[in-house]
């Protein structure tokens, strides 16, 4: 028997190779400008440059320049100088930075416990409501609708702590109060968490109440016909349904108010006694009111390293549940 | 997406943000590089005029841009809205958008010098005709530390005592007769307190406002923020006059409730609720009648102000007031045709009659008022000089700032910290903060924190 020797150019995949290594070698064999054009690659840039120019303007600039600031001492007037990790160092021992840090897991901490069961129960609340339920779900929605800088500012004349202060006029009338409400450090961030929440609840509300539709009827049915009252209803049918966009909204909230800002800056400006000042509040005042750009962005750079933490987790949550 | 047009679509944002970047570098350094431009080359400045302004004063600001224009044919000068905000300045300094020519306030002066933020014009101040005739606790507050003048002071005063003569006299007190000492001041916050039901005596707290205020309240009694040998910068804040001024304001807080039921103030709520009635007596500029008066609507017949006590040993009164300013990123040219715009629109009525009459007719035309006694920004027999070239245009009930008038000139004036001034104030607004909202709170641990604080604050920069 005679052996056939056949020949290969160089560049070809061996002949044991799978089916879809040559095909794919070919692909790329064959690829040149020409055949990308061809292919559509030439319009399918033109058509992406303008997303391309606005992200890369508007998104991905800034992140580039804060990282080249973060190393730096500038203040956008005199000409930056290179100081390396300083700005980190400086900001790791600024005495406030642990005050910031703390102030901010107790917000987040006061929001986990109280402002995020808080549109849970509504949203189950209102899904029993059998009727005018688009009244309700509209009031719930309202404080979405009010600018959050108005709503902070009203809800600031409502926190008034003398006697006869709106919130203290109403408390007083069960015989509590007058409270300091944002005049003392104890009192000044639950305060905060109260209005935010209300601020905040009404979207939640929504995303719940859409969620419940989804859960099938025939499950409440069942419990009933064993017996179960409202509150095994909700814990055995509603909150394993909702177990998926309740690790979401919870997730995004922990994401939220890891950067809660509004609050603190207009209601207390971080008082009384930096009980209110939180990491987001820090870094406005080292940028705007030191005019501090380097440390500015050198814990926002920190800051955007612990959410990302928290977003890989967010991500990789959610594609466990997609599958 | 393949790796081929991975690579394309990499490269292509890596280009647009070199691209990016190197266009922003170029804008940055315009400025930089500037040229040695002949003052008589053309040139065109924007220049600072008061927001909100109503049309008459507009036009009047105009028309003053066109005298100053004929006067130099080869500047042209454009009107920028701008008052100097808090909140905004640092960012609008960084953005590049101030005019060529803006105020700030003299707590700012000393910290944009040493961070080299505005332009040093200080040769062409240097060359003006009253360059040396500055009041020498004024003029520091716009010098470096060579004493070379990088600002020009446009206007002065003293921290004074403000109060509200209706709550006096529904109290039962005398607002002819405003306290002459801390006692008094305490005495008074508490009658005021109990008769009317409105805080007796109120702290602005927040935005860097309660370290000037209390550093305000040291001073009057012989403390200093800061001392300094040499080029050595020592926090003066654990001292005995730190602490009385803080046990002062618990003893009106916690002992006497005479302070109100609101500890955040800042300057502008300060303000708005002192017009409103809802506080008897603060501590501010004593140039702050025309703010209480037009923008806060406070009637003009309840107004008062007096002299604060000095009490202790070497007390002085705070010293404030306002400094011109010429943009860091303004060519040479335009840096020189700005101190010219300052000496014209700013100086001219200190220093020349008809410049002053002129200002001061604009001014009582537009219902602003005119005559509110303020401090020299030279000496007083020059500022008393221009106060006769206007008295016919005054339009303040000057028998109601008497008790400032009358005292305030004859008051030692100390000028601010000079080393990161603002810095040291925000270091202390938490321990005023503390006092008046935690019964309990440790003053000589406060004390010794916030100095440890501004000591490195103050290495640092």
């Amino acid at each position: 028997m005679t052996t056939t020797v056949v020949s290969q150019p160089p560049d070809a995949p061996p002949a044991h190779a799978p089916v879809s290594s040559i095909m794919s070698a070919r692909r790329r064999r064959r690829r040149t400008p020409v055949t990308w054009v061809r292919g559509g690659g030439l319009s399918t840039l033109i058509l992406g440059l303008p997303l391309l120019v606005i992200f890369g303007l508007f998104s991905w600039f800034p992140i580039v320049r804060a990282t080249v600031m973060s190393v730096q001492t500038t203040n956008l007037v005199t000409a930056p100088v290179y100081v390396g990790l300083d700005n980190f160092t400086a900001v790791l021992a600024d005495p406030l930075l642990g005050t910031a840090v703390t102030n901010t897991l107790y917000f987040a901490l006061l929001a986990l416990v109280f402002g995020y069961p808080a549109p849970l129960v509504v949203a189950v609340l209102m899904s029993e409501v059998r009727r005018g339920k688009g009244v309700f779900s509209a009031l719930a929605y309202l404080p979405v609708v009010v600018p959050p800088v108005v709503a902070v500012l009203l809800w600031k004349v409502f926190y008034d702590a003398s006697p006869d202060g709106v919130f203290n006029t109403i408390v007083g009338w069960v015989g509590l109060g007058p409270f300091p409400w944002l005049q003392d450090p104890s009192w000044a961030m639950p305060s905060l968490v109260l209005e935010a929440t209300w601020a905040a609840a009404g979207g939640t509300i929504i995303i719940y109440l859409a969620a419940l539709t989804g859960v099938a009827p025939e499950l409440y049915d069942a419990a009933e016909v064993d017996g179960a009252g409202v509150w095994r209803k909700v814990w055995h049918v509603t909150l394993p349904q909702l177990r998926g966009i309740l690790f979401i909204t919870l997730i995004l909230q922990v994401i939220g108010t890891a950067q809660v800002f509004l609050e603190p800056y207009l209601f207390t400006n971080g008082g009384p006694a930096n009980s209110t000042t939180t990491i987001m509040l820090m870094i406005y005042n080292y940028a705007f009111q030191f005019g501090d750009y380097g440390k500015a962005t050198a814990l926002s750079l920190m800051l955007a390293a612990v959410l990302a933490v928290l977003s890989t987790v967010y991500f990789k949550a959610t594609s466990s549940w997609s599958k | 997406m393949t790796s081929s047009r991975r690579t394309l679509a990499l490269t292509l944002v890596g280009a647009l943000t070199l691209s990016a970047l190197a266009a922003c570098s170029s804008s940055d350094d315009e400025a930089a590089e500037g040229d040695t431009a002949a003052t008589d080359e053309a040139v065109t400045i924007q220049v600072a005029m008061d927001e909100g302004l109503e049309q008459g004063a507009i036009d009047a600001f105009n028309e003053r841009i066109e005298q100053f224009e004929s006067e130099h044919e080869n500047i042209t000068v454009e009107a920028q809205e701008y008052n100097w905000v808090g909140t905004t300045f640092t960012a609008d300094l960084a953005g590049g958008t101030l005019p060529d020519v803006f105020t700030v306030p003299f707590t700012d002066g000393r910290g944009l010098i040493e961070r080299q933020q505005i332009a040093d014009v200080s040769e062409q101040i240097a060359e003006l005709p009253y360059a040396g005739d500055f009041s020498e606790t004024v003029a520091s507050a716009g010098q470096d530390a060579d004493g070379k003048q990088w600002l020009v002071p446009i206007a002065a005063y003293g921290q004074g005592l403000h109060y509200n003569r209706a709550l006096f006299e529904e109290a039962g007190l005398d607002p002819d007769a405003p306290p002459t000492t801390w006692d008094g001041i305490q005495e008074a916050a508490r009658t005021i307190s109990e008769k009317t039901g409105q805080a007796g005596y109120a702290e602005m707290t927040t935005s860097n406002t309660g370290g000037w205020i209390l550093t305000t309240l040291v001073y009057s009694l012989g403390g200093r923020a800061e001392s300094v040998d040499g080029e050595t910068t020592t926090a003066t804040i654990n001292t005995p006059e730190y602490t009385e001024a803080l046990e002062m304001l618990r003893s009106m807080r916690w002992e006497d409730d005479s302070m109100g039921s609101n500890f955040n103030h800042d300057w502008g709520t300060s303000h708005a609720d002192f017009a409103a009635g809802k506080i008897g007596m603060f501590i501010s500029g004593g140039g702050d009648y025309g703010n209480l008066v037009t923008q806060n609507a406070m009637p003009e017949a309840d107004y008062g102000v007096t002299v604060l006590p000095l009490e202790g040993s070497d007390p002085a009164v705070l010293g404030g007031g306002t400094l011109a300013a010429v943009n860091a990123k303004a060519t040479p040219a335009e840096q020189a045709a700005a101190v010219e715009w300052i000496d014209f629109y700013y100086m001219e009525k200190l220093t020349d009659e008809d410049a002053a009459v002129a200002d001061a007719q604009v001014t009582a035309d537009q219902g602003q008022p005119v005559g509110a006694p303020v401090l020299p920004v030279f000496d007083k027999a020059t500022y008393d000089e221009s106060q006769e070239w206007i008295a016919d245009y005054v339009n303040v009930p000057l028998e109601q700032f008497a008790p400032y008038s009358d005292n305030i000139y004859d008051q030692p004036l100390a000028a601010e910290p000079p080393v990161a001034t603002q810095d040291l104030y925000a270091a202390l607004d938490p321990v005023v903060q503390a006092v008046l909202t935690d019964e309990d709170a440790d003053i000589d641990q406060l004390l010794s924190d916030a100095e440890t604080n501004i000591q490195g604050i103050i290495d640092a920069s």
